[in-house]
């Protein structure tokens, strides 16, 4: 069933809507991508939650105007207008106003969510609004959707997504460098604006089959996802929008083919399953390799400062730095080195002395730079620039104990 | 013979000054990611004294302060306060952070942040009396900034936001002060007027430790120097320890000619 | 109105609203300053999926399973919005994108797999709660509030939110000192002694609290905006932290009671029949509050702009 549904075999309506779904997921991941960067995220929160009132008030509209209320371009119009209106109060307040931009997003986001509240509860009262099924937008509903519904959702998701790719360009170069895109001569108040409108467009159209309270999954988890695999903005634009794309079209594949499986919180689910991979697993970023990393380099540098004390016949402060000595077999138990500690020992601190040799002086400054404490001076000098410093050094080379 | 490092300075590691020297860093090493910033630096400072320490930018002056005071978790090395633990001599240490750390748009008066300073006193739930007011303004007019004690925070000038900071330590009525970079970006009357005040707190016993950036000042304000570059490059007080070849060691060659030019005549 | 109609159906409600609203804003002042302020909006999304686990566990819709399993459900996604921050060196916004929608999609996709069709357990009552049908049956009128037996048939939900209320209040008039100024200056309250991590914790504990009381009143969404729109309201007031509480409490109690006035009596004034959601209402209320307070609030803008006069 579930194989049936991946490769489109149920029928009209779901493959339409599965289609809808990735071509959505790619946009949104795209355009999630130039919010996560500008570190907005959580806009997008704001955005979604604002659309509420504004298709309670196209429902209302309409019905006011004698038309049936449940057209879906009406709605998701509505939808636009309000969450464009949310996202001007929460420029407002943040600009305007001292309040930071987190309150605003928080009350634009509950206020606007509130009064759609009071605008479904007077729509439930109104007689046209028994069936009205706007709690669908909540949530997300794709089951038994209209076949027009399913027509302009998928051919809505791929206009955005050509929209996101034509203004790909400039908005990787306004989220990487503002400053730059600016003196580029790049007008980066109106790149903003693009970007959020972009934003708001994905928002509108998963709308009906994502819900407005889990949208900004889509808008956020892709990208965080991309980012452990790279440290390259287009490469966090590619690998985002495939995320997001995969991420919907398996959800929506499940959901389509199994029952009591909601389509909106499914795809989420299924991004999120990415997102903990990569968290684990990124060869790079990842938990696992950042741990092992910092393991690593921990005991080099306990290992380099205990020889170094061991070098000039300073006692050892730390445990820690004790017990790594003796697992190499450098020192014993008491602190006192080994014949390998000593000879470790002196490489370290003659290391350590032509490091701080070539940090006085300045015809060694590009290679002093790569001093960290940790990084052996073979690396930086050639066998005859240090043969050069050695012959600086005013003791006899070896150490004695 | 023994391999002595490359440096010149007055101190062997701190075990002459004493075990209850003020302040003691053994082998402190501070690293953000993979790129130690503070590598394994040991300091002492003896009591009575002004230490400026010094180095270039991003040499690890406020991360060695932050660490040795707790604010940042090492990956190495320990601090001893009066020869005992960070803990048990909080009451004894007073801090000035960085201007720019904090939110000057918080809902507060300058008045109460002073009074923050007097909170290991007041405890939880202690009232704050008009004794304590009194301190506080006390302490306010040291720094010369009395008149300005009900001001929102957010409206005044740097400097004046940095005498606040300093009244607050005062109030704290500690035996030790960390500062660090009290004078970036204050005018002129404010640096007078802070380092009046260090010098007094030093003539009283205290003993003052400041992140510097200004070579140029080091004679004038300060008793000692602590030379970093990622490590410990020279700490000794200020006739012996900042030399030329000393600052060309912790600088490199950022350290541009007409500044050594400038140095040579104020090092006579 | 008479005390006869007012006291049992519209007494109660009123009460709990203005409870909420201020159990909410208390904590809610600091969340503000610190830039947490969407630590509310997490806690309060994850509110579903906790007592749809402690519905899946227990079998009944109980009061204290759900309670459990929405401040379980918080706590867990506060420290997995931390793991993640820490772990995978994300900014905390996005962090929390990830956790709540995950756990939000988590709880709807559980509500849909159990059968849950024949008990009241659904997703709207979650989300906007149902604060109108808190009423107080055993009352007559003024005099019930002096009769023990009437007294003692007060809905549980108010009982609830007034402790909870108290909870609140104490942790933050206990704490004052060190959250102000862990708040103002955390490198310094590090110094003096203070556990500023803990303490931080705390803070988002009690109001995860206060969320997960409040969310069977006004559902989890507007409780965002108690969390939120009264502190944000009052900072424009004021340049004082007491002072900005206390506006806040003002603040908050006023958006409860006209709101649910505005909704219970509202619609008849204009000629309708029905009421509309009070919690929607109170939400919209104090938005409306925020509007006027960042359009004429005497420090509404950035630093020494305010003119002091």
């Amino acid at each position: 069933m579930i194989l049936d549904a991946l490769f489109l075999q149920l029928g009209y309506n779901a493959t339409l809507v599965t289609i809808g779904a990735m071509l959505l997921g790619m946009a949104a991941g795209v355009g999630g991508t130039f919010l996560f960067l500008r570190k907005r995220a959580l806009v997008s929160d704001a955005i979604s939650h604002a659309t509420l009132p504004g298709v309670g008030l196209a429902f209302m509209v309409m019905v006011a105007l004698g038309g049936e209320g449940r057209n879906l371009i009406g709605l998701l119009a509505g939808a636009a207008v309000s969450a464009g209106v949310g996202l001007l109060i929460v420029n407002w307040l943040s600009t305007r106003t001292r309040l930071a931009e987190d309150a605003a997003i928080g009350a634009v986001l509950s206020v606007f969510f509130g009064f759609g509240i009071v605008l479904l509860t007077v729509i439930q009262s109104m007689n046209a609004g028994r069936q009205a099924g706007l709690e669908g937008f909540l949530l997300g509903s794709t089951a038994g959707m209209l076949r027009s519904d399913a027509l302009i959702i998928a051919v809505s998701a791929a206009f955005t997504l050509v929209l996101v790719m034509l203004l790909r360009r400039p908005l990787t170069l306004a989220s990487f460098d503002p400053e730059y895109a600016a003196a580029s001569g790049q007008n980066v108040v109106r790149t903003d604006l693009a970007m959020m409108g972009l934003v708001l467009a994905v928002t509108v159209v998963g709308l009906k089959i994502v819900g407005l309270i889990l949208i900004v999954a889509l808008l956020i988890i892709p990208p965080v996802t991309a980012r452990f695999w790279t440290e390259r903005t287009d490469h966090v634009v590619l690998i985002s929008g495939a995320v997001g794309g995969t991420a919907a079209y398996v959800g929506a594949s499940i959901s389509a083919a199994l029952p009591d499986m909601p389509t909106g919180p499914i795809i989420v689910l299924v991004g999120f399953a990415l997102f903990l991979i990569s968290l684990l697993l990124a060869p790079k970023r990842g938990v696992l390799a950042a741990y092992l990393g910092h393991r690593r380099f921990q005991r080099r540098v306990h290992l380099r400062q205990g020889l170094l004390a061991l070098a000039q016949g300073q006692p050892i402060y730390e445990r820690l730095t004790l017990r790594l000595l003796r697992r190499a077999g450098w020192a014993r138990r008491d602190g006192v080195a080994t014949a390998e500690g000593r000879g470790r020992a002196g490489r370290a601190l003659l290391d350590e002395t032509r490091w701080q040799l070539i940090r006085r002086d300045p015809s060694f400054e590009a290679a002093a730079a790569h001093y960290d404490g940790l990084t052996p001076i073979e690396r930086v000098l050639t066998p005859d620039q240090i043969a050069e410093i050695d012959a600086r050094i005013p003791a006899p080379k070896e150490v004695t104990t | 013979m023994t391999l002595q490092l490359a440096t010149k300075d007055g101190s062997d590691a701190g075990t002459e000054v004493g075990r209850d020297a003020p302040l003691q860093i053994k082998g402190m090493t501070v690293s953000y990611g993979q790129k130690p910033a503070v590598f394994s630096v040991d300091m002492t400072v003896p009591a009575g004294a002004m230490t400026a320490i010094i180095g270039p930018n991003g040499a690890g002056k406020s991360t060695l302060l932050k660490a040795a005071l707790g604010i940042l978790k090492p990956l190495a090395g320990q601090t001893l306060v009066f020869g005992r633990t960070l803990a048990e001599s909080r009451d004894r240490i007073a801090y000035v952070p960085q201007r720019a750390s904090v939110d000057w748009d918080f809902p507060t008066r300058v008045i109460d942040v002073v009074l923050m300073g007097l909170y290991p006193k007041l405890g939880l739930l202690g009232r704050v009396r008009a004794s304590h007011r009194a301190a506080a303004t006390a302490c306010l007019s040291r720094v010369g900034m009395e008149d300005f004690a009900t001001r929102q925070i957010g409206q005044l000038s740097g400097g004046q936001q940095q005498r606040v900071f300093l009244a607050r330590a005062l109030a704290q009525d500690a035996d030790l002060y960390l500062l660090d970079e009290p004078f970036a970006g204050v005018d002129a009357a404010t640096e007078k007027a802070i380092i009046a005040v260090l010098k007094a707190l030093r003539d009283a016993g205290k003993t003052v430790v400041a992140v510097h950036h200004d070579l140029s000042t080091v004679p004038e304000y300060f008793d000692r120097v602590f030379l970093i570059n990622t490590r410990k490059v020279a700490e000794g007080p200020v006739e012996e320890a900042f030399t030329i070849e000393n600052l060309q060691a912790a600088y490199g060659g950022r350290l541009a000619t007409a500044q050594v030019d400038q140095l040579n005549g104020t090092l006579g | 109105m008479s005390g006869a109609e007012f006291v049992p159906l519209s007494l109660t409600p009123m009460l709990i609203g203005v409870c909420v609203a201020i159990a909410c804003a208390l904590p809610g002042n600091f969340l503000v300053l610190r830039k947490q302020a969407l630590i509310g909006d997490a806690i309060s999304h994850v509110v579903l999926p906790g007592i749809v686990v402690a519905f899946l566990v227990t079998g009944a819709v109980t009061t204290w399973p759900m309670l459990l399993g929405a401040a379980g459900a918080a706590i867990i996604s506060v420290a997995a919005i931390e793991a993640v921050r820490r772990l995978g060196r994300i900014e905390p916004g996005a962090a929390m994108g990830v956790i709540f929608t995950t756990m939000f999609a988590g709880g709807v996709l559980l509500l849909e797999q159990s059968d849950t069709s024949s008990v009241h357990l659904d997703v709207e009552h979650a989300l906007f709660g149902n604060l109108e049908s808190l009423i107080w049956l055993d009352a007559t009128g003024w005099s019930s509030l002096v009769d023990p037996v009437a007294l003692a048939g007060l809905p549980v939900e108010l009982v609830r939110m007034a402790a909870t209320l108290v909870g609140v209040a104490l942790f933050v008039a206990l704490f004052w000192r060190p959250l102000k100024i862990s708040t103002f200056d955390e490198g310094f309250a590090r110094t003096i002694g203070m556990r500023t991590r803990p303490l931080g914790l705390a803070l988002v504990i009690v109001s995860a609290i206060a969320a997960v009381a409040a969310f069977d009143a006004v559902g989890s969404i507007i409780v965002i905006a108690m969390f939120i729109c009264p502190p944000a309201a009052a900072r424009l007031m004021t340049n004082r932290l007491e002072h900005q509480v206390a506006w806040s409490v003002v603040f908050a109690t006023l958006a409860a009671v006209t709101g649910y006035v505005l909704a219970g009596y509202g619609p008849l004034w204009i000629g309708y029949v029905s009421s509309v959601s009070a919690a929607g209402m109170i939400a919209t209320v104090s938005g409306v509050i925020l509007a006027v307070a960042a359009l004429t609030g005497p420090h509404r803008l950035r630093g020494g702009a305010a003119k002091e006069i």
